[in-house]
């Protein structure tokens, strides 16, 4: 049976793995290699490395980092921040980086998920999208969340997946760093539309949260940081309770 | 012991050459027919899409050289497909070294099955020394959209939509749908087996 992923997330600057509070307040929280290892040996099905720093000269470090990464963890993982081109693509596959997450930049230019797609095959091509309800509404933001655009998040969702993503990364802005669940309704209506996978992210606080993601939410995985990073839930223990709860979960 | 990894524009090759670092074998990646020919085990792992790969195994000459090696052979993830005989991916003929067909998942109920079919599943009703070690509970991961059929042939199922072939052995040659270098244990232990067939 095809099982729930927990997937946690290290946001990376300057080669050290950090985790911002609603993507503001920074704290330290390692080395990215040794905690990448920590995280596969605890039985996490999949990590993220997001590179909230990235910019051109520092492309270079990302993808000896992502070297670094392949070589040390038996895990399939995800690296995204700052891609924008074909080519930037090429450099972080060839590394060793399993797929590749972009945001800002397909909105930007949404032929590039077509272009990126048809070039390594969407399996690795995830896009993600930030999400904040505005009045009611939905919209897609961009630049970390502080940029909002006049997207509707269930339509674009849609269309990123007719130009061949092969997995969304929905992040609720309202409900990252508030602990105080992730955002089940919006997640559950673009789950249930679209035929490729959706990760919930923003918002995980304790156990209960992932169960109601999963069920309510009707996601494929989902993602957390500083409750991973900061030791307030263990991964194993997190998975025997989702197991007890009837969850189908990777043993 | 010499162990080849044939050389091919996908994804995954450099994964797969780090699986074996890890277990403290340097692997040759290649596309020299000779060096592919003179190698004790071959692995030829794949991603991508099967009428491309095809070609480029016939543009290389690998499409006369792969069905008649006589050492271990390992074809992974798209290489268990091409292994096969035809794919319904742009309907496309491939080595025929197992007779089976390549099909694609049409979920009755697209809600209830994504496709394409990623994460973790099991394994169940394994056989062979490939598989020694592992139980019903072995979770491997897979990425694909394309599956192979049971047939007898089928040396461990996964069930996703349907039962379909996780494993499959004839001979000599060897193929997995899910992806051993990112599976955890259970792919370093498949991995571990086939070096020591």
């Amino acid at each position: 049976m095809l099982t729930k992923r927990i997937i946690p997330c290290l946001d990376i600057k300057d080669g050290r793995t950090v985790k911002g509070v609603n993507f503001v307040q920074l704290r330290d929280a390692g080395d990215p290699v040794e905690l990448a290892k920590i995280y596969s040996d605890e039985g996490a099905d999949e990590l993220v490395f997001l590179d909230i720093t990235a910019t051109v000269d520092k492309r270079k470090t990302l993808a000896e980092l992502v070297t670094k990464v392949a070589k040390a963890i038996n895990i399939p993982f995800t690296v995204g921040g700052g891609i924008s081109t074909v080519e930037d693509v090429k450099v972080l596959l060839n590394a060793g980086a399993d797929k590749i997450s972009i945001n800002s930049a397909a909105v930007k230019n949404p032929d590039v998920i077509n272009e990126m797609a048809l070039e390594f095959g969407s399996q690795c091509i995830v896009v993600a999208i930030d999400t904040r309800n505005v009045d009611g509404i939905d919209f897609v933001h961009t630049h970390g969340g502080r940029k909002p655009t006049l997207l509707k998040t269930q339509a674009w969702a849609q269309e990123v997946c007719e130009r061949g993503a092969g997995e969304i990364l929905l992040t609720s802005m309202d409900h990252d760093g508030t602990k105080a669940g992730f955002a089940n309704e919006i997640t559950a209506e673009i789950s249930f539309m679209l035929s490729i996978p959706v990760i919930a992210s923003g918002g995980a606080g304790n156990m209960e949260h992932f169960k109601d993601v999963f069920t309510f939410g009707k996601a494929d995985a989902a993602l957390a940081a500083s409750i991973f990073h900061f030791k307030e839930i263990p991964i194993p223990e997190l998975k025997q309770y989702l197991s007890g709860e009837d969850i189908s979960i990777r043993k | 012991m010499q162990v080849a990894v044939i050389k091919y524009n996908a994804g995954n090759v450099q994964s797969v050459l780090y699986a074996l670092e890890r277990l403290g074998v340097h692997a040759v990646l290649t596309d020299d027919l000779e060096q592919i020919a003179k190698a004790d085990k071959v692995i030829f792992p794949g991603q991508g899409e099967a009428s491309t790969a095809m070609r480029y195994l016939k543009e290389k000459q690998l499409d006369k050289l792969i069905p008649n090696l006589k050492q271990d052979f390992f074809g992974v993830c798209l290489g268990q497909q091409l292994l096969c005989e035809h794919s319904e991916e742009n309907d496309t003929p491939c080595l025929g070294v197992f007779p089976v067909k390549v099909k694609k998942f049409v979920p009755a109920n697209s809600a209830d099955f994504k496709v394409p079919h990623v994460g973790w599943n099991n394994l169940f009703d394994l056989k062979t020394p490939l598989l020694a070690g592992l139980s019903d509970e072995s979770f491997v991961y897979y990425v694909h959209s394309y599956y192979c059929e049971l047939s007898e042939f089928t040396i461990a199922s996964t069930n996703y939509v349907l039962d379909f072939a996780g494993l499959m052995q004839k001979d000599n040659f060897y193929a997995m749908q899910a992806h051993p270098e990112k599976s955890g244990l259970v792919g370093e232990r498949i991995l571990k087996n086939f070096l020591s067939l």
